[in-house]
């Protein structure tokens, strides 16, 4: 094989990780959305905290993305 | 770029080229080449703008705040309660250090916002230099405070005997991976959110008059971008306080 295709195809593999990470976004929301529905006066203490999650979910998915990247410029 | 239309097939523009580092002078010591580069200059104008907005915008004291004054004040009160809410009445003496590690982070990530300038936070070096700092910092505090007890980190209390064999390594390797996990979240962060930008400003104009929806994208990213560059700040300082509260009360 090539060696430019197998660093797409690489870089493309890598990426699958992002699917967790989404699947790790979806579930923070949700359960903000069902956290404020259950106690709405708590918004603003459960935001912050969903905000870390989201920080900290979102950062996982770029690990993937940072691979990807270097397999394809590196 | 060129706006003619036959001439952006030549170039080559990488999406990675904004983060090359670039000597502007050379001094040579005995252990190598100590650059100044267009990081070091980045870090030069964060301390800098760091130093005169928290300076510049409270000598008035004035008791009704001007607008810049009310963001310095936030800025200070948004950490002390960040400490006093994970770490408690001890976490105090640590305010500095995490507030300036916080300011550091936060303005670097937006200096680095503004277009053609340099975002130091994108290189994993400097990350892992403040990232190794914390590890370091928190692991002599924790043997300074308990001695040899600070080893009961790596065994929750309560745990039947037989599955320490197991828990103790899996603690151990997560304890190790801190230093590792803080400085890549950063520089993955600032690294993905710029080359994105980058690549999407790539198809604006090869598009023509279509290039108009990845450039209301961009505008929308860097929105999100600027956002990324506070919560990230707020996560480094955050992870920071609570390893100190590890170090502080063992569990």
């Amino acid at each position: 094989m090539e060696l430019e295709a197998a660093k797409v195809i690489g870089a493309g593999l890598a990426v699958i990780g992002v699917i967790g990470s989404g699947i790790g976004i979806g579930n923070i929301f949700s359960s903000f959305i069902e956290a404020v529905g259950r106690n709405p006066a708590a918004r603003s203490e459960v935001f912050t905290m969903t905000m870390l999650g989201f920080a900290l979910v979102e950062a996982i998915a770029l690990f993937a993305l940072v691979i990807a990247l270097v397999i394809l410029f590196g | 770029m060129s706006s003619t239309g036959e001439n952006h097939s030549n170039e080559k523009h990488s999406p990675l080229e904004q983060f090359e580092i670039s000597p502007y002078a050379h001094f040579e010591t005995g252990i190598g080449d100590l650059a100044f580069t267009n990081s070091s200059l980045s870090m030069v104008i964060t301390v800098l703008v760091i130093t005169l907005f928290l300076t510049l915008t409270v000598n008035t004291r004035s008791l009704i705040p001007s607008r810049l004054q009310l963001m310095s004040e936030m800025s200070y009160n948004f950490i002390a309660q960040l400490i006093n809410d994970t770490v408690g009445d001890q976490g105090k003496k640590y305010f500095p250090f995490i507030f300036s590690i916080f300011m550091f982070v936060l303005i670097g990530n937006m200096v680095g916002m503004v277009p053609y300038s340099f975002t130091f936070t994108s290189h994993i070096i400097v990350t892992f230099a403040l990232a190794s700092v914390v590890f370091i910092g928190v692991t002599i505090l924790g043997f300074w405070k308990h001695g040899f007890r600070y080893f009961a980190l790596l065994a929750p209390a309560g745990l039947p005997f037989y599955m320490l064999p197991i828990l103790i390594p899996i603690e151990l390797i997560s304890y190790l991976s801190r230093p590792i996990s803080l400085s890549v979240r950063l520089f993955a962060n600032m690294l993905a959110g710029h080359t994105l930008l980058k690549v999407f400003a790539g198809f604006v104009l090869p598009l023509g008059f279509a290039g108009v929806l990845p450039l209301a994208f961009i505008v929308a990213l860097t929105g999100l971008e600027i956002l990324i560059a506070f919560l990230q700040a707020y996560v480094f300082a955050i992870l920071t306080c609570l390893y100190i509260n590890d170090a502080i009360h063992l569990h």
